[in-house]
């Protein structure tokens, strides 16, 4: 076996692996978004279909993206997504990134355990983590508790089913994901470049602002794509913990997908997201590459 | 080829009135249980390029962050031109530091980073600019501001690193191995252009290096330095010629350190007698020392003299006989692994001044090695 074989077998595996769960399941998405409705299962119309002895005739449906730029009711959901992604990843880059900075500068020996500590929540059910929120943030929760006892307010806030409420929820679930890569670039960055700077002759936080931050800059985008992609299209923690009124994107597909079995329109609402995510994304890394 | 004893240079060192630039007094700097600085006091003068020599593990990069402020000394004073510098912290100090990585911060470019210190003061730009372009001059970097620090080679890293390091006009500039980092070729070209820079810019350097030669080619003085302390200071000659220890004799170059008693002093010179020897050594009557006394006698390879003789042939003062174990070839020497009859080794060097001629000594010769008595360094300790 000569290595360049050798070579491409090894790089089979990844392949095949992308094209098993990411392409062919993408496809078939992709058909069933160009496909008519109809009653049965599944229930869509086929988009190739034999008329006559050995012609096919393929049919496109284009009225399921013609009604997501049509109805504001679609638009509307994807711009709350998108503002809602955008404000959980900006706080979890403000609570990640004090930790991540503590972590990379703590001694040796502490950093594998502050490191499991930010990993030990993925050890429990997710739902079960969210649902604990709301023992917390109820009206008879202890947050509220907490608060009345101490005589900082007078009866309880109302937290639960409220926009805060999700906030807290989709911060607290995704922070692990800002952490770690911005752990990886801070833990890499020389600690010499730092003691240069105040050597210069800057203080410690515009050393901070000059020399960390910039440097970090490779974390904080992927920490931040890490959080706000998941995000966008999060269901479950807004239904369990925000309130009724907010229609974000994942509702509105479960809603078109479960409900109205419409599986043509909920399929094109995914792709639709998917461009949105995929094609900003990818002029950024390639602009970044250059 | 010492820079201590180039033209015109003052020794301010040898003057008891001369006011020290920079005052170490009793710096005392504790890890733990570990005393990295041990009491440590060092006057240093305007205008030196001081190296502090030492193994890893010596207090020699300890004192360096002392003086750069990262490290706070338990004990003792830092007094730099009559200011104090206890509680100033690194970015206050008029004290700037060339780093052993250069630490040259990768996202700017060759001139942002030389003129980052000037920045930080807020400086004006035209002042910025104007200041940058004299010191990539300086260090003969023209052209290359624009660049990235990835985009240069190790040499020019050097180079942007001691500009940037010296932008702001130091009062006092800290060399932290500045030169480890290079192959042999350009750090010893780069050590004459640091010493022509530093005498251009007449600030006073302060260099850390575990390598002897640089320190000794480098410095107009230097410290060796020794689990925490100081264990000489004084000119690189100084130091090479008149050790006052078996560890700076050995520290500093190569020593073969025998062992014996003064037996007489005689007006030609000290007589000591070494009986696990069965010879005397002869020394200079500067190395007096009271009769009876044990002394130990260091001695360079290079200055003793090897010779082929007949097997048989006796001890004298002075003069050893044994047999050539190795010989390890060097180049511009040979280098001569002389065991004695009763197995003790010593080391003796001869220069290769021809080409290609017979060596006059050969593997398993019987060899006699001698030596003047002004050779014999007796030491103080």
């Amino acid at each position: 076996m000569t290595p360049r074989t050798r070579r491409r077998l090894v790089l089979a595996l990844p392949w095949a692996w992308m094209a098993l769960f990411f392409v062919v399941p993408f496809a078939f998405v992709l058909s069933i978004a160009f496909a008519e409705p109809s009653e049965g299962l599944p229930p869509y119309a086929p988009l190739l279909r034999w008329s006559g002895e050995a012609t096919a005739v393929l049919q496109l449906n284009l009225a399921n993206f013609q009604l997501l730029l049509e109805d504001s009711y679609y638009l509307d959901a994807y711009l709350r997504s998108l503002r809602v992604a955008a404000v959980s990843a900006t706080l979890c880059l403000f609570i990640g990134y004090p930790m991540a900075l503590a972590i990379a500068r703590a001694p040796e020996t502490w950093k594998n355990l502050l490191l499991m500590l930010v990993i030990l929540p993925f050890w429990t059910s997710f739902l079960l983590r969210v649902t604990a929120w709301i023992g917390i943030l109820q009206d008879q929760g202890w947050l509220n508790g907490a608060l009345l006892t101490l005589g900082v307010i007078a009866e309880p806030i109302p937290l639960l089913y409220t926009d805060t409420a999700m906030y807290i929820g989709i911060t607290y679930c995704y922070l692990p994901f800002m952490v770690l890569p911005l752990y990886a670039t801070l833990s890499k960055l020389d600690p010499s470049l730092l003691e240069a700077a105040e050597d210069l002759g800057a203080p410690p936080w515009r050393a901070f602002l000059q020399i960390t931050l910039p440097l970090s800059l490779p974390g904080i985008v992927a920490g931040f794509l890490l959080v706000f992609i998941p995000a966008v299209g999060e269901f479950v923690i807004p239904e369990l913990l925000g309130g009724p009124g907010a229609q974000l994107i994942g509702r509105v597909l479960w809603t078109e997908f479960f409900q109205n079995r419409d599986w043509p329109l909920a399929s094109a609402l995914a792709i639709v997201l998917l461009a949105a995510l995929v094609l900003p994304i990818a002029l950024f890394q390639w602009r970044a590459g250059r | 080829m010492s820079l201590a004893e180039r033209p015109g240079a003052a020794e301010p060192w040898r003057d008891p009135a001369a006011e020290p630039f920079l005052r170490i007094e009793k710096l005392t700097k504790r890890f733990g249980d570990f005393v990295a600085l041990d009491e440590v006091s060092l006057p240093i003068y305007r205008g030196e390029l001081f190296a502090l020599l030492g193994g890893s593990g010596s207090g020699k990069s300890t004192l360096l962050r002392c003086l750069a402020g990262f490290l706070e000394p338990d004990a003792g004073r830092i007094v730099l031109d009559g200011q104090d510098m206890a509680g100033v912290p690194p970015y206050a100090r008029p004290v700037n530091m060339m780093f052993q990585s250069y630490a040259l911060f990768p996202h700017m470019s060759v001139a942002q980073n030389i003129g980052f210190g000037l920045k930080q003061e807020g400086a004006a730009r035209s002042v910025i600019r104007d200041r940058v372009t004299e010191m990539l001059a300086m260090v003969k970097m023209e052209g290359f501001g624009d660049r990235k620090p990835a985009a240069l080679s190790g040499g020019q890293r050097a180079r942007v690193a001691l500009a940037r390091a010296l932008a702001k006009r130091p009062k006092l500039l800290l060399l932290d191995e500045p030169l480890s980092a290079l192959d042999k070729n350009l750090r010893e070209s780069t050590q004459f252009e640091l010493i022509n820079i530093q005498e251009r810019t007449g600030t006073t350097f302060v260099i850390v290096t575990h390598d002897q030669e640089e320190a000794m080619t480098m410095a107009t003085r230097l410290a060796v330095m020794d689990r925490g302390t100081l264990a000489q200071v004084g000119t690189p000659s100084d130091v090479y010629e008149f050790p006052n220890s078996r560890f700076t004799a050995e520290f500093l170059g190569t020593a073969n350190i025998l062992e014996g008693v003064v037996e007489g002093v005689e007006a030609e010179g000290v007589r000591i007698g070494s009986s696990e020897l069965d010879f005397d050594i002869l020394a200079e009557p500067a190395a007096s020392k009271p009769l009876g006394a044990r002394v130990f006698v260091a001695l360079r390879p290079e200055r003793m003299r090897i010779e082929r003789v007949a097997p048989g042939t006796p001890l004298g003062d002075n003069r050893l006989v044994g047999r050539v174990r190795d010989i390890g070839y060097y180049g511009d020497f040979f280098l001569y692994y002389v065991v004695l009859a009763n197995g003790k080794e010593v080391r003796v060097s001869q220069p290769n001044l021809r080409r290609r001629t017979e060596r006059p000594v050969d593997w398993e010769d019987t060899v006699a090695v001698t030596w003047d008595r002004q050779a014999s360094m007796v030491l103080p300790e």
